[in-house]
């Protein structure tokens, strides 16, 4: 589904990601773990389309299509969901008119008839449910006055509600709650699915209790350092990061 | 002669003969216009050099050799009206063509708790007497619009009365080819406890260019409140100059939500003056620009007595090459101890050829207030724009949708809940002409 080859990147001038090579098919969950400026972000932005960060050499394979051609909204339309690190919050517009305009810009895409507005709040209420978010939700502005919990939550709505075919989790779950992981992770699990791949960045081993990868890479300075199954994630627990700057013999096995 | 000059001369001799045809009305009228004429004729047309006009210029307003409105050549329907205005029909309409008051275009409820009178049909001069509430020795556009003054609407709400459903007064301009100019007065006088909505609706039948130059009086009396809606979206050919002044008694509640969506070269003046103690005033504005239009906002909160509050949010949306001003003034005289005021304008450029000039002043010569100003000007969140595209929005439709984001504030906080549902039509066109207006993007 997604093939990254000797991706490189840099914002603001300065190079982040050094070399990225990296294969996610459909129906797989990968985790990528690393420590803080370690490129976890700039691989979502790239993959995202964010205007800012200037890829350098390299290529991304999505679907058999090269996806650093498309614009950030085509990627959406053709599948990309990136659930964002930092939600922005957007004064003045309504959760539920931006999310049927959103839903409304996919389904036009995939030639489906657009959702009036009683249907779409049915098909909204039920996923709420799912995430247990408040109906509440829908006539407040986007992400605005949100909690960090609510605002995570919010992306796992709208990921639930555009059902992506690749889902980029970019730290969703740093500054939940232990409530709040479970139903975030809950969410997750419910979309997992033979046709959908997901990338899970996180920080933590923690979410990986609740929503178990089947790959793990961690990311150390612009390049994934090691790959392995799910118990590289238990290593690094343990370990911490420290112990892979001083190993680096070991080559990492591409996927 | 310079082209200013020149202009006052000529609309000295228009007021002259306009007084010369209504000699037979009566006395106090004939006295406002003329003592309205003679401070006209002290002030003349504003310069850039005077501090007030520093950032507009009337010139372009000037050289137009306007005629005085009269009445429609070609018939004005209720339908043209419809299609223009706020589909706020459910109350009571009234309806203005080229200044004067037009009964059988009206919907005219039989109505106990408000007298509404057209000005022409006025028998005896009013009290507080019209003319008072504005100060025309400072304002000359005042002064000339009281110097020709013709028609309008006088409301007056007795004592306790509860006017529950709002008073929509349209303003048509039907437009000719020789330009017009229009007087429109609105005079309201809210006596004690009681209360009333008012919505003041500018509009343009054609693509004529015209002058409105308008007048709104307002007292409010103790413990009565007002709110008033002014929405102008006239032509892109239209010179619009308002003055809304309004005079708060005891306890008074004043909201005033001023919706500038069209014309060419636009100049509002407020003057609110807090007069007795406890009164409450809220200045909400919203100033969307296009093309090469000026929209001028000046504003004057006076605070002359103790306890009394005042907030002011004036938001500017300015594409294409537009120009926008907001100014505004905030006294604090030195016994109204207990004062608290606040002034807001955040501006969105969505150009790099949009303009605006923000300036907030505050004199408080009161040492225990509580006041606060603050303005801004910025684009949009280029963020905010890529998280809506990664949700599937095309950029312009994430540009849209963060402009009316921005301008939601004022519109959710209109006083008439079916205006904000009936506005938003009109205000995404009007978003769309700022946006699509040329005037290279940021």
């Amino acid at each position: 589904m997604l093939e990254i080859k000797d991706l490189h990147a840099s914002a603001g001038g300065v190079e982040i990601l050094k070399g990225i090579d990296l294969k996610i098919e459909a129906g797989e969950v990968h985790a990528l773990m690393g420590p803080n400026g370690s490129g976890k972000s700039t691989l979502s932005n790239v993959l995202a389309g964010r205007p800012s960060v200037e890829v350098s050499r390299g290529s991304v394979t999505y679907l058999g299509r090269d996806l650093l051609a498309m614009k950030p909204e085509q990627r959406a339309r053709e599948g990309i969901f990136l659930a964002f690190q930092y939600p922005v919050e957007i004064p003045g517009v309504t959760n539920s008119y931006f999310m049927k305009a959103s839903l409304n810009a996919l389904r036009r895409h995939r030639g489906e008839e657009e959702l009036d507005a009683i249907d779409f709040l049915e098909l909204v209420r039920a996923k709420m449910k799912q995430v247990d978010i408040d109906e509440s939700f829908l006539n407040r502005a986007i992400n605005e006055g949100f909690s960090g919990g609510e605002k995570k939550r919010n992306e796992v709505l709208q990921m639930a509600l555009l059902e992506p075919r690749l889902a980029i989790l970019d730290e969703t779950d740093s500054g939940l709650d232990i409530d709040a992981l479970r139903i975030v992770a809950a969410g997750v699990n419910a979309m997992r699915s033979p046709d959908r791949a997901m990338l899970i960045i996180t920080h933590y081993q923690r979410l990986l209790d609740y929503v178990v990868p089947d790959h793990v890479h961690v990311l150390s300075e612009g390049r994934i350092a090691r790959s392995g199954g799910k118990e590289l994630a238990l290593e690094l627990e343990e370990r911490g990061y420290g112990w892979l700057e001083q190993e680096p013999g070991e080559a990492p096995s591409p996927q | 002669m310079k082209p200013l000059d020149a202009a006052r001369e000529r609309w000295i001799s228009l007021a002259e003969k306009f007084a010369a045809e209504r000699a037979d009305d009566d006395a106090w009228l004939r006295d406002l216009r003329a003592e309205s004429l003679a401070r006209f004729a002290d002030q003349g047309f504003p310069n850039t050099k005077q501090e007030e006009w520093r950032y507009t210029r009337v010139t372009p307003m000037a050289e137009v050799p306007f005629q005085l409105g009269c009445p429609a050549t070609t018939p004005v329907t209720r339908s043209a009206i419809e299609d223009k205005a706020s589909p706020v029909f459910a109350c009571s309409l009234y309806v203005f063509v080229d200044g004067r008051f037009e009964p059988a275009l009206s919907a005219l409820a039989t109505r106990t708790d408000v007298h509404v009178e057209s000005l022409r049909a006025l028998d005896t001069a009013i009290e507080p007497p019209l003319g008072s509430l504005v100060d025309t020795k400072q304002h000359p556009f005042a002064a000339l619009s009281t110097a020709l003054l013709d028609d309008g609407a006088v409301l007056r709400v007795p004592k306790g009365a509860q006017v529950t459903d709002p008073l929509h007064l349209v303003f048509v301009a039907t437009g000719s080819r020789e330009p017009r100019a229009t007087q429109p007065r609105l005079f309201i006088d809210a006596s004690e406890n009681s209360r009333v909505q008012v919505i003041q609706d500018f509009v343009s039948l054609s693509d004529d260019v015209g002058l409105t130059n308008g007048v709104s009086e307002i007292r409010v009396g103790a413990g009565a409140q007002v709110d008033l809606v002014t929405i102008q979206r006239e032509n892109a050919g239209s010179f619009h100059f308002s003055n809304v002044s309004a005079r708060l008694g005891r306890d008074a509640r004043f909201s005033h939500h001023n919706l500038t969506l069209g014309g060419r070269l636009v100049r509002n003046d407020l003057e609110v003056v807090l007069e007795e103690e406890g009164a409450d005033c809220t200045l909400n504005g919203l100033f969307i620009g296009a093309g090469e239009q000026v929209i001028d906002n000046h504003t004057l909160l006076d605070h002359a007595v103790p306890h009394g509050t005042s907030r002011q949010l004036y938001k500017g949306i300015l594409g294409g090459r537009s120009r926008g001003v907001f100014r505004g003034r905030v006294i604090v005289r030195p016994n109204a101890q207990k004062t608290v005021a606040y002034q807001s304008n955040p501006n969105l450029l969505l150009t790099t050829g949009a303009r605006v000039d923000s300036k907030p002043q505050l004199e408080i010569y009161a040492n225990d207030v509580k006041c606060g100003h603050g303005s801004s000007i910025g684009q949009l969140d280029q963020d905010a724009i890529f998280y809506l595209r990664t949700r599937a929005l095309s950029e312009p439709r994430a540009r849209q949708l963060l402009t009316r984001g921005f301008a939601q504030q004022i519109l959710a906080a209109l006083p008439v809940a079916a205006l904000t549902e009936g506005l938003n039509e009109p205000l995404g066109d009007r978003l769309a002409e700022a946006t699509s207006s040329p005037g290279s993007k940021p």
